[in-house]
């Protein structure tokens, strides 16, 4: 497959679903097919809706896939799980800030202040700092081989956590979060024309994170490489 | 499975005896118990602090309290070269077992003195429901060792312990925090005991959940 093919269709996808978010008009009886509906209390405000969940579901599937890499390399002990498990940690991390940031700044205009503990405002809070943990850790180990092995044991032990944050406390303490979203039967109750933007954000963001995680990997083994000629040398 | 009760109890038995032999260690989490609660009064002095705040003050008593003691079993290994010793002694199952009950031994000491010298000097907090706190204890407890047992056999084997160890402890400890300082509350204002199920749920459920994942994870840790 043409990669740089791929790389102009993810551009074109991305900037379409910005146009998209920021132009659709909207209106309180939606007639065309490129309206969205007010919805009351949010009206303009609901469009970073479009950026906010996507970046927050990239982050977990970062931090599902660093999870997934930890595992195979303690079964395989093949070097490229834990260069995978580290990058997408590293993307994990970017987009982990990003949801933080831009859920701020939600909770700001909707709700009056920038933090409100909320659980969902939790959880992504504490997955950022299982990252940062994860980095510390792995900056206080020498030796390679070590360093992948408890980081990997780390990051299945955080994965392992995460379901709690994810599914049952929002379960038990009520949430400020919007029902449309997320809500307890998993139904997406959305106008079709906002879902499809939604949706295509989603796909859009996820493409995004798999593209840069496979430079980042590229990245990563090169200097690798790098490193051990020059040692060679 | 039986037959490993003796070489777990072993393991126990080391773990007591070699802390037991030299005091200095328990000394010193006894008064960083005592010098934390110190501190929050003197932080309080006169002033009336709601049951929810001392509810959760409590808590980080004993987390710190849990970050303080429980990573010794395993960075002593480290410290005193005995690790290998004992690798070749039993199998690493054993180990982790014995290990986790010396911990959960010693949390449970630590956290009987921080609770009873807790309730004791401050005059304003009282216990409403005591079923409920002393299953919130109980099971909080197992939780806390269970977490911070695995974590402290990591820990041991990077370079910056001590910083590193609290670090890697809270966003694993979360789930268990905020349910147990949840149900504390309940039980400073009296709730009925079914009112806490929920956080029961949670806090057995993370029990099992980190002790199964220890138990599989261990071996790869201890046999570097």
């Amino acid at each position: 497959m043409d990669m740089t093919l791929l790389k102009f269709l993810l551009f074109f996808w991305l900037a379409g679903v910005i146009l998209a978010a920021f132009a659709f008009p909207i209106v309180p009886s939606p007639r065309h097919w490129n309206e969205f509906p007010v919805i009351p209390g949010l009206e303009d405000k609901a469009r970073i809706l479009f950026f906010h969940v996507p970046m927050s579901w990239t982050a977990v599937v970062a931090f599902i896939i660093s999870m997934i890499s930890a595992i195979r390399y303690l079964v395989r002990k093949n070097g490229n799980d834990d260069i995978v498990s580290a990058a997408s940690a590293g993307l994990g991390l970017l987009f982990c800030v990003l949801a933080t940031v831009t859920g701020s700044l939600w909770a700001k205009f909707n709700w009056g202040s920038f933090w409100n503990w909320d659980p969902r405002e939790t959880s992504i809070a504490i997955l950022l700092l299982i990252y940062g943990a994860y980095f510390a850790l792995r900056s206080a180990i020498d030796g390679e081989e070590k360093r992948a092995m408890l980081c990997a044991v780390y990051a299945i032990l955080a994965g392992v956590t995460m379901p709690f944050f994810i599914f049952i406390v929002p379960r038990i303490v009520a949430s400020l979060h919007p029902e449309p979203i997320v809500n307890s039967q998993g139904k997406i109750h959305m106008n079709p024309t906002m879902l499809t933007v939604f949706l295509a954000s989603l796909a859009g963001f996820t493409a995004l994170y798999f593209w840069m995680l496979r430079l980042r990997i590229r990245t990563m083994k090169a200097e690798i490489l790098s490193l051990a000629r020059a040692d060679a040398a | 499975m039986f037959r490993s009760i003796g070489p777990v109890l072993a393991v126990m038995r080391k773990e007591f005896r070699s802390e037991l032999r030299t005091r200095y260690a328990l000394n010193a989490l006894f008064m960083f118990v005592v010098t934390t609660l110190a501190i929050i009064l003197f932080a309080i002095g006169n002033e009336n602090a709601s049951s929810e705040v001392l509810s959760g003050v409590l808590w980080i008593i004993i987390f710190f309290s849990t970050m303080s003691g429980l990573s010794r079993t395993f960075i002593t290994e480290e410290e005193r070269g005995t690790g290998p010793t004992l690798q070749l002694l039993t199998r690493p199952l054993t180990i982790f077992i014995g290990k986790f009950i010396f911990n959960t031994v010693l949390l449970f000491a630590i956290n009987l003195l921080t609770v009873a010298l807790y309730l004791l000097l401050l005059t304003n907090y009282q216990i409403r429901s005591y079923d409920i706190f002393i299953t919130i204890m109980a099971l909080g407890t197992v939780g806390l060792s269970a977490t911070s047992t695995i974590l402290a056999a990591i820990v041991a084997k990077a370079n910056t312990k001590g910083t590193l160890y609290p670090v890697l402890s809270f966003p694993l400890l979360l789930p268990l925090l905020l349910s147990v300082i949840n149900a504390t509350k309940m039980a400073a204002d009296g709730a009925r005991f079914l009112d806490a199920l929920g956080e029961y749920q949670v806090l057995i459920s993370y029990s099992v959940v980190i002790f199964t994942a220890s138990v599989l994870l261990f071996e790869f840790i201890w046999k570097d």
